[in-house]
């Protein structure tokens, strides 16, 4: 993976740029002392580091427009972060750039249970919005497995989805309305308590754009009525391919879990060692959930265990109590820290039609032996959305140059079913490369145009998204206009 | 007329045009732009259709019936519930899907679900150069580069015609029923249809007809799961009076339709307007619209209102946290909301990126 070069007229600007942000931010909101900017040199995307020539840490709306129009004036990159846990690097920095985080921006700005929504400054972490509303019977959707610490900005930058967005959508069908501001300093309203803002769906657009057009600093999110209750069931196949097969009888049979969950042999054997979740020996398991009250639950369940029973399960478990219901979900969301335990790992987001998850499981397999490196599977299969998480050892060298070679031959085979790149992680600079393989160049042609619209000078996160070469010419204006 | 039969038709057409373009899908929205009338007619036919991913891809042109009639057949449906315009703009055609996803177009169940543009997978469209583009595609969850989808859906043709459209489709409930609620002024309705959009019972339709004094709750699901969320939803509602309870799903579907296609107000005559607005000013804003009929769907967040043509209805709502379209009928003002400046200008540069020489202007 490759990034610009930095450009020496700006480096060699670095003094003018820092007292000028301290002109217009307070003292503590400005970073830019070398020791202290390297806590800001990557995100969860840990293999790529760089220190940003400065950091400035704005708390409201008005100074991140200062910010943005002086950095605009001044031909300056920014790259917008949230929390910094993006698994794509859609918050690496470069060298030349002033990186803008947002978590001084906390604050609850209003909430409504009449209508349904609450109002929050975006470096609010996703959980704590859920917070700020549980008491009272709400909750926000959106459920990233980082949602302890990601923030709301992130969420709308990459447009994050989670484990129940089978049933709930993802972040673009939860906001309802943002406060943004377009690298020139401009800021703009789209949306609000309303559904369906009128004209272009610019709040549309925005979501998930990579913290490229714009900064969203506050956010008007939809809140949903907690359901009465909820239950797992825990089921264990003989393959993946049967397992998959399940996914689809269930979906096709019209309930409509908020969950299904996946994973594969290597990941349970991984989990089990971690987490001593119980899980059964078996080839894959499915954990399905669905919600509502104790008698909706046991219909609901009593379907979802008829489709499994035709598929010959090797195991099903359902929960009796709140306490097998997170002894369920605990291998489930310890599968991550419990690859991380046998050595590094890439995790890949590729979704595929549902469809086509036992041949590309298979294919993924084949990969797998070809390579030489393992490859884990834990995903959520109702959407489709898979997470190969292929392990490698950073320390060998060559190992995470084959890790990310093996990688790219899965992301295009999800491509070639049918599927995309990423399903909630975002390209960043991750799968920036390989955005070609997805998309022809008009289509890329006129994704670019948009970017084009609002941060002409493409000064805002410049380097992500799309493949460097297709970039090029347009970031080497910007240049040539200095 | 231009009838192209294919997407590479379709990309010629644009491309060779010399004028401004009219873009007719189904024409059932009454919209007449100026121009040269471009069909997508021939963009017809259901492409792919996988029950077991809830996923279906087609022609721009098909019509929505084709695809309801094809869903139905698997226990499927359009969830976001597409409203037929043709009763309340007096007119004739078939409703495409293409028509449905350019002006996301969304009935009663959208405040559940979601709006058409939550539906969309992804689309292919020509824009205004004559090029082929595609973005999304026929995942449930894709972030892959910029959403040009929702950008596109609500758009009205103004930065390409749609050739193609992937989308998300559900299964359809094993039944339904409604709770009806007699005698509210429309601020009390309000706060019931609050009341009941916040309980756990996952209405999907909150509807008011003010002048019948008539509130409708729907709910969906399984045979049990539908009678247990009646009764417990009528005793949350106790303080708003007794609930009828209506378990015929024909009579919950008729209902539901009438309120989808505002077949209140109908009527010929007078402009209808639409507005979207945070549910609870509702009771205010129809106070200050003094129509001759409102309709109030979502829980109160879509006004529908029918006023006498030249009615200078955003000078009566003064401001508000929302917007109104005019839908039928003339008057003073644009139909279209104001958007503030720099809004415009940001749709104006997406305007001249997509359509350089302007031939998808027409207002439509």
């Amino acid at each position: 993976m490759d990034m610009p070069a930095p450009d020496p007229a700006i480096l060699a600007r670095k003094d003018e740029l820092v007292t000028r942000l301290k002109e217009i931010l307070p003292e503590r909101a400005v970073i830019h002392d070398a020791a202290e900017t390297r806590a800001y040199e990557c995100d969860a995307l840990t293999a790529y580091r760089c220190p940003p020539m400065a950091v400035v840490l704005p708390g409201s709306t008005e100074e991140v427009s200062r910010v943005l129009a002086l950095c605009h004036r001044l031909g300056v990159p920014v790259v917008p972060r949230g929390s910094g846990t993006s698994l794509a690097g859609g918050a690496l920095p470069t060298a030349d750039c002033v990186l803008l985080g947002v978590s001084r921006m906390t604050e609850v700005l209003e909430t409504s249970y009449e209508d349904r929504f609450i109002r929050v400054q975006t470096g609010r972490t996703n959980l704590s919005v859920t917070g700020a509303v549980e008491e009272d019977g709400f909750f926000y959707a959106p459920d990233p497995s980082s949602q302890l610490a990601c923030a709301i900005a992130g969420n709308i930058a990459m447009n994050s989805g989670g484990a129940h967005c089978l049933k709930y959508g993802v972040t673009t069908n939860n906001l309802l309305g943002a406060t943004v501001v377009l690298m020139d300093g401009t800021v703009i309203e789209l949306g609000g308590a309303h559904l369906d803002a009128g004209g272009f769906d610019l709040l549309g657009l925005i979501c998930g754009s990579e913290g490229q057009l714009g900064v969203v600093t506050e956010a008007t999110l939809r809140i949903l009525p907690k359901p009465e209750g909820a239950r797992p069931v825990l089921m264990g196949f003989s393959s993946s391919e049967v397992a998959g097969a399940c996914v689809s009888d269930i979906i096709r049979a019209g309930v409509l879990p908020v969950a299904i969950e996946f994973m594969d042999r290597p990941c349970i054997e991984a989990t089990e060692a971690f987490a001593q979740a119980g899980y059964p020996d078996c080839e894959a398991l499915l954990i399905v959930e669905v919600e509502g009250a104790e008698a909706e639950i046991d219909h609901q369940l009593g379907l979802i265990k008829q489709i499994a029973g035709k598929h010959d399960p090797v195991e099903l478990r359902e929960a009796a109590d709140e306490d097998e219901a997170a002894r369920i979900w605990k291998g489930r969301k310890s599968a991550f820290g419990a690859m991380g335990q046998l050595g590094d790992y890439i995790c890949l987001d590729g979704t595929i039609p549902v469809s086509e998850l036992p041949r590309v499981l298979g294919r993924i397999g084949a990969l797998s032996a070809d390579f030489g490196l393992r490859v884990a599977n834990v995903f959520h299969a109702g959407d489709g959305n898979m997470h190969p998480l292929i392990l490698f050892d950073a320390n060998t060298p060559g190992d995470l140059e084959t890790a990310e070679a093996l990688g790219a031959e899965i992301l295009k085979l999800c491509v070639a079913a049918g599927g995309c790149l990423t399903g909630e992680h975002g390209v960043g600079v991750e799968k920036r490369d390989l955005m070609a393989h997805q998309f022809a160049p008009a289509d890329l042609e006129a994704q670019m145009a948009v970017k084009d619209v609002f941060d002409p000078a493409w000064l805002l996160n410049p380097a992500k998204v799309f493949p460097l070469a297709a970039s090029e010419a347009r970031r080497a204006a910007r240049l040539a206009a200095e | 007329m231009i009838a192209p039969g294919t997407e590479a038709e379709l990309a010629e057409a644009v491309a060779g045009a010399t004028g401004p373009l009219a873009i007719r899908g189904g024409g059932t929205r009454g919209a007449a732009p100026e121009g040269e009338v471009l069909s997508v007619a021939g963009l017809s036919g259901v492409r792919l259709y996988e029950p077991g991913a809830l996923t279906l891809v087609a022609g721009a042109g098909t019509p929505l019936a084709e695809i309801d009639a094809l869903l139905a057949r698997e226990g499927q449906r359009l969830a976001f519930e597409p409203m037929d315009h043709r009763g309340l703009m007096g007119t004739e055609g078939e409703p495409t899907i293409g028509g449905v996803f350019a002006a996301n177009v969304s009935g009663p169940r959208r405040i559940a679900v979601g709006a058409a543009r939550d539906f969309a997978l992804g689309l292919r469209f020509v824009d205004g150069a004559g090029h082929v583009v595609a973005n999304g595609g026929r995942v449930m969850k894709n972030v892959t580069g910029y959403d040009l989808v929702k950008l596109l859906c609500g758009s009205r043709g103004r930065l390409g015609v749609l050739s193609e459209i992937s989308l998300k489709v559900l299964p359809a409930p094993e039944t339904s029923g409604m709770l009806v609620l007699e005698g509210l002024e429309t601020g009390r309705a309000v706060a019931a249809m609050a009341a009941a959009l916040g309980s756990p019972y996952e209405v999907t339709g909150a509807a008011h007809d003010p002048a019948a004094a008539r509130t409708l709750l729907r709910l969906e699901g399984f045979e049990s799961q539908v009678g247990y969320r009646l009764e417990r939803l009528a005793a949350q509602l106790a303080d708003f009076g007794t609930p009828e309870a209506v378990r015929d799903p024909e009579e919950v579907a008729r209902t539901w339709a009438a309120v989808r296609d505002v077949e209140a107000l109908q009527e010929a005559g007078g402009a209808i307007w639409r507005v979207h607005c945070r549910p609870s000013v509702a009771p205010d804003l129809v106070a200050r619209a003094r129509a001759e009929g409102a309709l109030l769907d979502w829980g109160g967040g879509l006004i529908w209102l029918r006023v006498p043509e030249g009615t200078d209805l955003r000078a009566r709502l003064g401001r508000f946290d929302g917007h109104a379209t005019r839908v039928r009928g003339d008057g003073p003002e644009p139909a279209a909301p104001p958007e503030a400046p720099a809004v415009a200008a940001l749709a104006e540069g997406l305007r001249r990126r997509f359509d350089p020489r302007g031939i998808f202007d027409a207002e439509g």
